[in-house]
């Protein structure tokens, strides 16, 4: 009877133990074979990875050369936050904070500032603006010369100026602009260009691109000059890929060659139009700085600098600087990368979301 | 049915009229160039030089041609040119390559890693002090600075993606078959990937070659030997001197008309052959489905 209550005590006292020590012994049983499966996801990751060795063997040397000088860049973005000091190593400077990014946004360096990022945005905004229908224009115009090798020929010409180096475009755009001080130099647009009354004598004489207001319309339209025939392409791809027989449909529907264009060929081309507009839009604060650079003289600051163009200077890379500020430079790059990034992340989600459709 | 031909007709008229206008636009400052070049010092300077020229001489092309600068600058692009497309190409095409695998393990990690570089990049001081840096590495040793170009500059990531996605577009099964034949990773890249996607890798060549051919920026930053310059650098500094240039039977402006001319010629031989292709392959390759 003892013993039995005792047995059954005893059962009372250690079944739960002996439940909870199973319970236990599963619970551990279990976290051994997660354990194992863990390991089992590292080894087979491991076997997969070294199956494949060939494979990452051929992609080492371009991940080497992105790390080495895409990726170890981006430590100094730290200088943006310390001290301006190019005599101490990265290490030695002091942090300081936001100090120059407030020196940028409100500070003694905000007027310069802002007038540069207005332009950068300006600039590409007209250049977009203007810009952007021309492409689309000549693919409709190239759809319309039926004859292969004339096509062709327009097309050869037209994308021609894309592989042109920037500095020969700049240096011809100067030439014909009269952008030297010679006064020899005859400047054979700038004269035709008084010729036709859009320019004064002191434009033609001096140099256009030393009057700040010329700027602009130089840039974007030698920027069409450059760009448009090469970003047809893509436009002409998309109407080539529209099928024969709708136009044949608008045809016997009495649809004649304006109405044809209306419904057929732009309904036909709007996701690429959409498309090459987002991804433009995404483009709008990464100006190439080295046309600017190149084009811009000292004077025309008001409308020819842009961001990048600031922090050229501003970092002491040009000639004559005596207000060299590296750090103050980095805080600007950075704000605008940032900027930039956000833009071109943004308008690359948007493509994907209106046509499945992305650049990268 | 007389309305349908007439405005046919019109927007036929004008697309020719549009396009030879615009084809002449693009084509007029080369031919300009050329003019200003070879025109005679006063016909040049009294603007009598529109389109053709006017009392031709070549003693702006000899003067180029005789200048030593000019010809170290062109071979110094020329070797820049040549090993900075090979260098780029060649491991593009094998990173490209490994990236289009389904089987690659971090795949899309690693793609990542590529095209952050599009979105962001580190802005001109960090890289500024990024190549100061790798340019003492380089000291130790060559002291040219070529090399630094050729292996540190002209990267490119979209041209990487590019290619990646010409790989992807070949069909999975000839690769299955030619796999089961017992070829190694790197004759399925040869024998099958290589001659597949001909021209997205002329297009990338392209890309490349031209972009070295024309780089600038970063040439004029961080080479220090004016020995070393490539040709637009060369072409920008006399430029920035053409006031001190001396003038002979030409003005100034025809000597840095003619280096210009020199300049493109090379860009112009090669452009028809390879431009077959690269309609195709930004058109295929640039964007991804």
């Amino acid at each position: 009877m003892t013993n039995n209550k005792q047995s059954r005590e005893s059962g009372a006292v250690f079944a739960p133990l002996g439940d909870e020590g199973k319970a236990l012994q599963n619970d551990a049983g279990a976290r051994e074979a997660l354990d194992a499966n863990e390991k089992n996801y590292w080894r087979n990751t491991g076997k997969k990875i070294f199956k494949e060795w060939r494979l990452y063997l051929m992609l080492l040397p371009l991940f080497l050369i992105f790390l080495f000088w895409r990726y170890f860049p981006l430590y100094g973005l730290l200088g943006a936050f310390k001290i301006n000091n190019t005599t101490l190593s990265e290490f030695q400077r002091d942090f300081v904070g936001l100090k120059w990014f407030r020196d940028l946004m409100f500070g003694s360096s905000s007027a310069e500032f802002w007038v540069a990022f207005r332009n950068t945005f300006m600039l590409s905004f007209y250049g977009l603006l203007f810009g952007f229908p021309v492409p689309i224009i000549l693919a409709l115009f190239f759809n319309e010369v039926k004859n292969d090798v004339v096509r062709s020929g327009f097309q050869i010409l037209t994308y021609l100026p894309k592989f042109v180096s920037t500095v020969v475009v700049t240096t011809v755009i100067s030439l014909l602009l009269k952008g030297g001080s010679m006064a020899s130099d005859p400047g054979v647009l700038s004269k035709m260009f008084k010729g036709l009354g859009l320019i004064g004598d002191e434009a033609m004489n001096g140099g256009m691109l030393r009057f700040p207001q010329y700027f602009r319309p130089v840039f974007i339209v030698s920027g069409i000059w450059e760009a448009a025939g090469y970003g047809s392409i893509v436009f002409f791809a998309a109407i080539i890929m529209i099928p024969q027989s709708r136009y044949e449909a608008a045809t016997i529907d009495g649809a004649d060659k304006l109405a044809q264009i209306r419904y057929v060929v732009l309904p036909g081309m709007a996701s690429t139009i959409v498309i090459m507009l987002v991804l433009r839009i995404g483009e709008l604060l990464s100006v190439g700085y080295e046309k600017v650079l190149l084009l811009q003289y000292p004077g025309t600051y008001t409308e020819t600098d842009i961001v990048s163009t600031f922090v050229f200077r501003r970092a002491g890379m040009g000639s004559g600087i005596t207000n060299a500020n590296q750090a103050l430079a980095s805080a600007a790059d950075l704000i605008a990368a940032l900027l930039s990034m956000t833009l071109v992340v943004g308008s690359n989600f948007v493509s994907k979301k209106i046509s499945k459709v992305s650049l990268y | 049915m007389k309305r349908m031909e007439i405005t046919e007709i019109i927007f036929k008229v004008l697309a020719y009229l549009f396009l030879t206008v615009f084809a002449l636009f693009c084509l007029y400052p080369f031919v300009y160039s050329l003019s200003a070049s070879i025109s005679g010092r006063d016909a040049f300077q009294t603007g009598k030089v529109v389109l053709f020229p006017v009392d031709i001489q070549f003693g702006a092309f000899s003067a180029v041609l005789n200048t030593k600068g000019f010809w170290v600058s062109y071979s110094n692009t020329l070797f820049v040119t040549f090993y900075g497309t090979v260098f780029s190409v060649a491991t593009s095409i094998l990173g490209a390559y490994a990236l289009s695998k389904k089987r690659l393990p971090f795949r899309s990690l690693l793609s990542f890693f590529f095209v952050f570089t599009l979105w962001f990049s580190a802005g001109l001081v960090p890289q500024l002090l990024n190549y100061m840096g790798t340019q003492e590495l380089f000291d130790i040793v060559t002291k040219d600075d070529k090399w630094l170009v050729v292996a540190a500059m002209g990267m490119a990531a979209f041209n990487v993606i590019l290619l990646r996605n010409a790989f992807e577009g070949v069909s999975g099964e000839i690769e299955e078959a030619a796999i089961v034949d017992g070829a190694t990773e790197f004759q399925l890249l040869k024998k099958i990937y290589l001659p597949m996607c001909k021209s997205a890798i002329a297009t990338v060549a392209l890309f490349f070659a031209i972009s070295r051919w024309n780089g600038f920026f970063w040439a004029r930053q961080m080479i220090r030997n004016k020995n070393e310059w490539p040709l637009q650098v060369y072409i920008r500094d006399t430029l920035e001197k053409i006031d001190e240039l001396d003038r002979g039977d030409y003005a100034p402006n025809s000597l840095i008309y003619a280096m210009v001319v020199c300049a493109v010629i090379p860009i112009l031989v090669i452009y028809p052959y390879i431009q077959k292709y690269f309609a195709k392959g930004v058109s295929m390759g640039g964007v991804k489905e």
